[in-house]
């Protein structure tokens, strides 16, 4: 039987019928087009699939669709600000930290959460925040400089804020 | 497949309770969604218990803390009460997976899922941890170490499921720790893992211990006679070999692809010195 959830994503209130035993993951690509977070294991290991649920990075493929009746979602495709890109975003285009770009949304999701949770990460303390993100073409170098770049920027413009 | 989730703890359990079919809890769900992909599990029902109020609370009680069975290992390091009392249990929880499990997976779950590799569990056991259950006959107490009851079996009983885990208050220059060892630094299995717990006095002897194996055995093992090892010591190098070998002694592991039954009982005497010295440390031993 169906299940009929009620679910703010990105700002806006969204209403989905889904199966009891479907994944968010899938709720989000099949029934909402939001085909931004992939499937890339479906078993949580690989990150392609984050999202950040009540202000938590999570794997979407690790949730349920039935879970989300009046919680608060955030996906990739509320990151930039209409065709403003977020600073991380422009930074990853700027260090040409993807290249097939399967992998780029949950690194996206990652590191916003990571920053959020720590604006002056240390190397070290990036690599472990995006340990779950697995990436096959960057070698992760630059993922990582684009992080930092970011976080370079933002305090710079809180500091100037 | 049923989903329910339910808002009193009453509710859980009598869908648990009179659930004819395979009926499963969901938490974090780490687990439990991991194998229902896979299809090793086919629930009839699933009980999400996240909507049960207090469910994800971190308390602080009289007896020490009170943490929801639904508490997600990722906010356990941002209480910094919790984080001083209990450092080894909070950094345990936190080697679960990745960022993004743990902000999902809970210690509760890591206990129920019962694998004799769960990295929290051995912290949790050497921390003297207890967990409430809630069933169909209420409410009874158990210790961390006597819930699971071999690989993926717990002690609970048809329409049980663990509230709240229980730390009991830190006791005056006490100290825990947890070490694993990995092949690689993140994001991996414990092919072995140890937690340690210990209280000194004033002169550095130690006085309590409680010392906890994982990946060694078919369940987490409390280890009395590598707690005897340094009770009574100021942690010199004779006690501490005597604490290596009674916690290799204690090992009875299998060999796999990711350790042999040589290497695990080795490295078990390796990890409870080595936590034991930071236990020590964290407790204000010199």
């Amino acid at each position: 039987m169906a299940l009929l959830v009620s679910t703010t994503i990105n700002g806006d209130k969204v209403e989905y019928a889904c199966q009891p035993d479907e994944s968010l993951l899938d709720v989000l690509r099949n029934r909402l087009g939001l085909t931004g977070a992939k499937e890339g294991c479906g078993t949580g290991d690989c990150g392609a699939c984050s999202v950040i649920l009540d202000g938590r990075l999570t794997c979407s493929c690790l949730v349920l669709g039935a879970e989300m009746d009046g919680k608060s979602l955030e996906t990739i495709e509320g990151m930039a600000d209409g065709a403003a890109l977020h600073p991380l975003q422009k930074n990853f285009i700027d260090h040409a930290a993807l290249q097939c770009g399967i992998c780029t949304p949950g690194f996206l999701m990652a590191a916003q959460a990571l920053l959020r949770k720590n604006p002056d990460p240390s190397e070290v303390e990036i690599r472990f925040g995006l340990a779950g993100n697995l990436c096959r073409c960057t070698g992760y170098d630059k993922i990582v400089r684009a992080v930092q770049a970011t976080a370079t920027e933002l305090k710079l413009a809180k500091r100037s804020a | 497949m049923r989903y329910e989730s339910p808002v009193t703890v009453k509710d859980a359990v009598a869908l648990l309770a009179k659930e004819k079919g395979k009926a499963f809890v969901l938490a974090g769900g780490t687990d439990l969604l991991v194998k229902m992909k896979a299809g090793m599990l086919e629930p009839d029902l699933v009980v999400d218990i996240k909507r049960i109020k207090g469910m994800a609370d971190i308390k602080k009680t009289v007896s020490g803390f009170s943490i929801g069975a639904a508490t997600p290992c990722a906010a356990l390091d941002e209480n910094a009460a919790l984080m001083k009392a209990w450092p080894g249990v909070v950094e345990a929880a936190n080697l679960i997976g990745s960022k993004q499990v743990q902000g999902r997976c809970t210690m509760a779950g890591n206990l129920c899922n019962a694998s004799p590799a769960a990295d929290s569990v051995p912290a949790l056991i050497a921390a003297g941890a207890k967990v409430t259950i809630a069933g169909p006959k209420g409410k009874r107490k158990l210790a961390v170490e006597d819930v699971p009851a071999g690989v993926g079996r717990t002690n609970l009983k048809k329409g049980e499921f663990i509230e709240s885990i229980q730390l009991p208050k830190k006791a005056a220059k006490s100290g825990d720790a947890y070490l694993r060892f990995i092949p690689r630094t993140e994001m991996d299995i414990a092919v072995v893992s140890c937690g340690v717990n210990l209280t000194i006095d004033g002169k550095g002897v130690v006085t309590k211990a409680r010392v906890a194996l994982g990946a060694v055995a078919i369940t987490a093992l409390l280890v009395k006679d590598a707690a005897k090892a340094i009770i009574g010591t100021k942690l010199d190098d004779a006690a501490l070999d005597t604490l290596a070998a009674a916690a290799s002694a204690a090992c009875k592991p299998i060999d796999d692809k990711r350790g042999t039954i040589e290497f695990r009982t080795e490295v078990a005497g390796v990890l409870a010195k080595r936590a034991a010295k930071i236990a020590y440390a964290r407790a204000g031993g010199k």
